[in-house]
């Protein structure tokens, strides 16, 4: 099938729809889809999380080991993340090393958590310039719904917020939680014909141009912020994600993530 | 790598490296510079040394990438190894794909491709010197040489960063600000205020922000009347010698001799095309290219190998990174010392 006459019709459609205020799938521009947050789904992870944003699945764990720290920081600890778009999520994902999508995913991802400081990576360090514990945060999309972004970004701290430091396996000391101090969210917007719609499904998406993620700490401020796609916005239109993403982050942060 | 300073902005609102807070370094731009790329600029961004070249239209390889209805557009970031104060391990990384992508995104929409269908439009940009805002840099570049190929665009993008220190806001981040600072924000715009590209990590509310991007409005504008003169000026030179030539032709032949390198410019582009485009090129800078199909033959083939060697290294290199997480630390840390994104990433967190 032809992706591009699809996204043609499809775009007539949901412009339409946008003109009457309405989404294809009933919902409110600003409204996000049902949200199911499960943790502690990988045993053998030191912590884990699959989340669900409507059809979007992803799983996301967190593994931790001991390693060298980087010669700039000898004193911190090292995160790692990265996503995979893996051939069973979607028929338009490809085996390989991760493409650009993918990488550009897993780098805002870690902009997130990075940036908001949710990690307090200066306690990872066990013996300053040779031993830190490293996170490795690796996200897995199961199946592509739409806004694999939030959903990556939502795991990602969910299975923080669960993770434990294996020290007993490593013969130093005991295990502890791992120590998160803030709670990035993202929130995801896309332009269809000039009508911002949060929370896009995988035919928005498709037939949208440009998108925009805005991720936000637990007092509300921005820590992490990234275009996507062909198009432009104007000003009036990234100040109105800003406001809504803050504020639905804040409601998305106390009905499912807690300290 | 020097030292987070005590303050970045001292009593009198003047910033480390004598700027105001809403100042850009200075910028120097060159068109047309490199013989065999069908536009180019080289564009220097207070430290940062950047070279951009555009070729196309021109035949897509590999033919699946093709699109019926328009050209694709590829954007390659690429730094040198010398460019940054630790050796970068040459070759594509995480950070310069998605700097790539952004770019290209940046610029795309800009580009009439549907006047060029199933065609690429190839920009490459080489950072040889970096010292913060590269990926504005290079964006720069890269807008003016796609007006000097010739290409059809809408209009320039011009970028700029803006970001935080000291708990102030400031445009254009220097190399020290952007490693310590507490917020770095790279967009880009076109002159009628269409932002087209747009990241940010730190911390900013909602208010720094909307402050941030009329800040960052008022420095791409200064941006846009530089690559606004920088092609002017370029082609406004080359209008004069065409017009010169056409007066040696018809009245004294004598005169010809005066600027022998510049006839026989006139005569390669009369030779290669017919006079009515070159006309046209020479009016504006943005000009319409209506005929590329010419390009040389050799031009393809060497495109092509260039294309898959640089396709069969950036999978090696990736397949290292996923082999072994161990890889991608070193490779990662190398970056992470050029004072980029990701190195603010990991400082500014911990400060």
């Amino acid at each position: 099938m032809n992706k591009d006459i699809v996204s043609i019709i499809q775009k007539d459609q949901l412009y339409n729809l946008m003109l009457k205020g309405k989404r294809a799938d009933g919902r409110a521009f600003d409204e996000t889809r049902e949200i199911k947050i499960e943790t502690g789904v990988i045993e053998k992870a030191e912590g884990s999380a699959r989340v669900e944003i409507g059809d979007t699945k992803i799983i996301a764990g967190v593994k931790i080991s001991p390693g060298t720290p980087f010669p700039d920081t000898p004193d911190v600890g090292v995160i790692i993340t990265s996503l995979e778009l893996i051939p069973l999520a979607s028929p338009e994902f490809e085996s390989g090393p991760p493409r650009e999508k993918a990488v550009e995913l897993a780098r805002v991802t870690d902009r997130g958590i990075r940036e908001s400081g949710a990690i307090d990576l200066k306690k990872m360090c066990i013996i300053e310039g040779e031993k830190v514990w490293m996170i490795f945060i690796d996200i897995h999309v199961l199946d592509d719904g739409g806004n694999i972004m939030d959903a990556a970004a939502l795991g990602s701290i969910a299975a923080l917020l669960t993770a434990t430091i294996p020290a007993e396996r490593y013969g130093l000391g005991e295990d502890a939680p791992l120590p998160v101090r803030d709670i990035p969210v993202s929130v995801t917007a896309v332009d269809i014909g000039g009508g911002i719609v949060f929370d896009p499904s995988l035919e928005e998406e498709r037939v949208a141009n440009t998108k925009l993620t805005v991720i936000s700490n637990q007092e509300g401020a921005i820590v992490g912020m990234q275009k996507s796609g062909n198009g432009s916005l104007s000003p009036d239109q990234i100040n109105h994600i800003v406001e809504v993403a803050c504020n639905k982050a804040q409601d998305i942060r106390e009905k499912f993530l807690e300290i | 790598m020097t030292d987070k300073p005590e303050k970045f902005i001292d009593e009198n609102g003047i910033r480390s490296d004598g700027r105001r807070a809403n100042e850009i370094r200075g910028v120097k731009i060159e068109v047309g510079v490199l013989s065999r790329a069908d536009g180019s600029c080289y564009l220097e961004f207070g430290k940062n040394k950047v070279m951009a070249a555009v070729y196309g239209p021109r035949e897509v390889h590999p033919r699946h990438q093709q699109k019926s209805n328009r050209a694709i557009v590829r954007y390659k970031y690429n730094m040198a190894s010398f460019s940054v104060e630790d050796r970068k391990r040459p070759g594509p990384d995480r950070r310069s794909i998605e700097v790539s992508k952004v770019s290209r995104e940046a610029l795309e929409n800009q580009i009439f491709t549907e006047y060029f269908p199933k065609s690429a439009i190839d920009i490459f940009v080489e950072v040889l010197q970096a010292d913060a805002g590269t990926r504005t840099a290079a964006l720069n570049a890269a807008s003016i040489a796609l007006a000097d190929a010739g290409i059809p665009m809408r209009s320039l993008v011009s970028a700029c960063a803006v970001g935080k220190v000291d708990d102030t806001l400031v445009l254009d981040l220097n190399k020290n600000e952007d490693n310590y600072g507490q917020a770095d924000m790279p967009i880009a715009m076109t002159p009628d205020g269409k932002i087209t590209l747009l990241q940010m990590d730190g911390h900013l509310t909602e208010e720094e922000f909307k402050q941030g991007l009329e800040m960052a409005r008022e420095g791409c504008r200064q941006v846009y009347e530089m690559q606004r003169k920088a092609l002017m000026d370029h082609y406004s030179k080359k209008t004069e010698v065409l017009s010169t030539e056409v007066i040696v032709a018809e009245d004294v032949k004598e005169d010809a001799p005066e600027e022998p390198e510049d006839v026989t410019q006139v005569e390669v582009l009369e030779d290669t095309e017919d006079t009515e485009k070159i006309d046209d090129s020479n009016e504006t800078g943005v000009t319409k290219k209506t005929d590329d199909t010419k390009e040389p033959g050799d031009t393809k083939a060497t495109g092509d190998t260039e294309e898959t060697e640089d396709t069969v290294k950036a999978g090696d290199v990736e397949e290292l990174e996923d082999s072994g997480e161990e890889v991608p630390e070193t490779g990662k840390n190398a970056y992470e010392t050029d004072g980029q994104m990701d190195e603010s990433e990991e400082e500014t967190s911990n400060e």
